[in-house]
């Protein structure tokens, strides 16, 4: 296979968009195709979930590829729910490592919030069984909440670490520009004080309103190509290096440990395998913190810290921006933001930024190897990607 | 004989019990003062509710128009029992909010305006006029109307407000909705927070000065374009001029 190099990056605010999706498609992708130098491509991947329900719109990538002028370039939609975008690179990796394509424009957009919240999250609970999960009443909160409550009963997890959580990565969006929440919380404001719980109150408990990720519109954009295009392109070079895919039970209840996410520790150690590194070479990590649980559960499937340690780790401080392991330096989907589709892509679009020393006042210090986790589903079908820096 | 007829314009003076200043630590760990003002602070506010005006998303400039003449009356005597709190952090103003006593017991809300989004500062200064309304003036119930989306599901959807739209609202005609004591006292546990009394030190911070809104709501970057986006799916001009406000052109 050949390698494949990141070389093109672009980003819209993860906020509310007052433009249309295929708009929020393209618009990150023309700064990426400026980021790169580049106005041609061969094919084009659009990761998305909902714009058929929300947007009333179908064939997506055809509007795209339009919009953007990009035709006669191929172009098609992925969808794997909240991990679109990390299935979107892949299989763009694919394109270009198989010798298909030589450039390929990845773009992720979604436009959650052209309807109202419950709308929204009843879009995104579509993901869970329908016979055995959704016709309950489930959705993402409440399986979180549930994985919650076991994950605190087993290690010793308590609402101070998802909190801690929260913390950190509103700290680290008031560093990025582009996050949805530029806010800063405390401790004393969402736990401790007389009015925390007006402030911070459970939406599924034991989760509260600041352990769950904000509902977002947003793009984000990667543009990959084959090494002889990249090393013609005056960047500095980006590699993605490993990529990991593995699925999981559909139900949650039918896991025999629920609190195992088998399926990012397989796609990790399969991207890690890929790419010829270990979790403890990787300096810097975006993590698909739709609840702060999640951040902690998967620090340790990954196998950045042992079962059940992750939130240890957070005490020391470990996974704050100038600690052992900066983790969702971006802000996560916590504080970031979660466009569903574009998540993926926006994880990639962090790490990459990472890599070539331009995340500004967030700048892990030499980072030479990044790490995205994308978990779709309740973990019932993760992306975990590699990427490395080469000169 | 001359005739005062500035007298007979002016609001009957009905004294009404002022509303004890509150404090409470918002979500940043930042400590809001919640408190009345009078007729001599509106100028102050006035300058900060201007800009809303001009912000044409989620309503806020129907709403600031709204409040601006409402403080402007009360300002110049031209409202019945008129009050207006304000709330503040370090100073700046970041919530404003006000109502009129209908009658004995009834309650008018007029507007609930944050100058700073986010962390519940709006939804804080209602529970207080609302708690003005009920603990101190004594209310039965309070008639409200929301403008903006956001206001519906703040009042109507959190308070589980009951119709009553038989009675028109002063706010535009249109019908209101009405917060009973008892939906109040129903909520009071989850949705009013503060204490009292306030600190010296904060409380004075408050009063020396109205400070503006360090980060004011804004309008979209691009409205033209983002209202000609409704109907245009290639949108073209508004990715033009998206492209050059980042300066890329």
């Amino acid at each position: 296979m050949r390698e494949v190099y990141a070389v093109g990056v672009g980003i819209t605010s993860f906020t509310r968009l007052e433009y249309p999706l295929s708009e929020i498609a393209a618009y990150p992708a023309m700064m990426a195709l400026k980021d790169a130098g580049l106005s041609k491509v061969d094919h084009v991947y659009v990761a998305n979930m909902a714009a058929a329900r929300l947007n009333h719109q179908s064939g997506l990538a055809s509007a795209v590829v339009d919009t953007l002028s990009l035709t006669p370039a191929g172009a098609e939609v992925i969808e794997n729910g909240p991990a679109s975008g990390a299935s979107a690179l892949k299989q763009g990796y694919m394109a270009i490592a198989s010798g298909l394509h030589d450039v390929v424009l990845v773009t992720g957009a979604e436009r959650l919030r052209e309807v109202n919240n419950l709308e929204a999250t009843d879009a995104v609970a579509t993901l869970s069984h329908p016979l055995a999960e959704y016709i309950y009443g489930v959705t993402l909160p409440s399986l979180a909440a549930m994985f919650t409550r076991l994950y605190m009963q087993k290690y010793g997890v308590t609402e101070r670490h998802l909190a801690m959580v929260a913390v950190k990565n509103h700290d680290n969006a008031l560093l990025n520009f582009y996050a949805h929440l530029h806010e800063k919380v405390t401790l004393e404001g969402i736990l401790d004080s007389p009015e925390a719980m007006t402030n911070n109150p459970y939406v599924a408990e034991p989760l509260r309103f600041f352990d769950c990720c904000p509902v977002s519109d947003g793009g984000a954009c990667v543009i990959l190509a084959s090494a002889e295009v990249a090393k013609k392109l005056k960047k500095p070079l980006v590699r993605l290096a490993g990529v990991g895919q593995a699925t999981d039970s559909h139900c949650v209840h039918e896991r025999a440990e629920p609190t195992d996410l088998l399926a990012v520790r397989g796609a990790a150690a399969q991207a890690f395998k890929m790419a010829g590194v270990t979790p403890s070479d990787v300096n810097v990590a975006e993590l698909h913190d739709a609840f702060t649980i999640l951040e902690i559960a998967e620090s340790e499937e990954v196998g950045f810290f042992k079962k059940g340690q992750g939130h240890l780790a957070l005490e020391r401080g470990e996974t704050r921006i100038g600690g052992k392991l900066p983790i969702n330096t971006s802000g996560g989907l916590k504080a970031k933001g979660h466009p569903v589709g574009a998540t993926g892509v926006g994880q990639a679009h962090e790490i990459i930024l990472q890599l070539r020393g331009e995340a500004e006042k967030r700048q892990v210090k030499d980072a030479k190897i990044g790490f995205t986790c994308n978990f779709g589903g309740f973990g019932n079908n993760v992306v975990c990607l590699v990427f490395k820096r080469e000169n | 004989m001359s005739i005062d007829v500035e007298k007979i314009l002016r609001p009957t003076d009905n004294p009404f019990p002022p509303f004890q200043p509150k404090y409470m630590m918002l979500a940043g760990g930042e400590e809001m003062v919640i408190r009345q003002v009078s007729r001599e602070d509106i100028p102050d506010i006035l300058k900060h509710v201007e800009p809303l005006l001009h912000v044409e998303r989620d309503y806020y400039d129907v709403v600031a128009a709204r409040l601006y003449s409402e403080l402007l009356a009360y300002y110049r005597y031209r409202v019945q029992d008129e009050y207006v709190l304000v709330a503040q952090i370090n100073g700046e103003l970041v919530a404003v909010v006000n109502g009129r006593s209908l009658s004995k017991d009834v309650g008018m809300s007029y507007h609930t305006v944050a100058l700073r989004r986010g962390l519940r500062v709006g939804a804080h200064a209602f529970a207080s006029k609302m708690e003005y309304h009920f603990d101190i003036l004594g209310q039965k119930e309070v008639l409200i109307v929301a403008e903006s989306p956001i206001g519906f599901r703040r009042w109507m959807i959190e308070y589980e407000l009951e119709k009553r739209f038989h009675m028109a609202h002063e706010l535009g005609g249109v019908p209101s909705w009405s917060l009973t004591k008892e939906l109040f006292n129903k909520a009071r546990a989850t949705l009013v927070v503060g204490r009292r009394p306030v600190p010296k030190h904060l409380l004075e911070k408050a009063k020396a000065a109205i400070l503006p809104p360090t980060d004011p709501p804004k309008a979209p970057a691009d409205l033209l374009a983002a209202t000609r986006s409704m109907y245009d799916s290639t949108g073209t001009a508004l990715m033009s001029q998206r492209w050059q406000q980042e300066g890329n052109a």
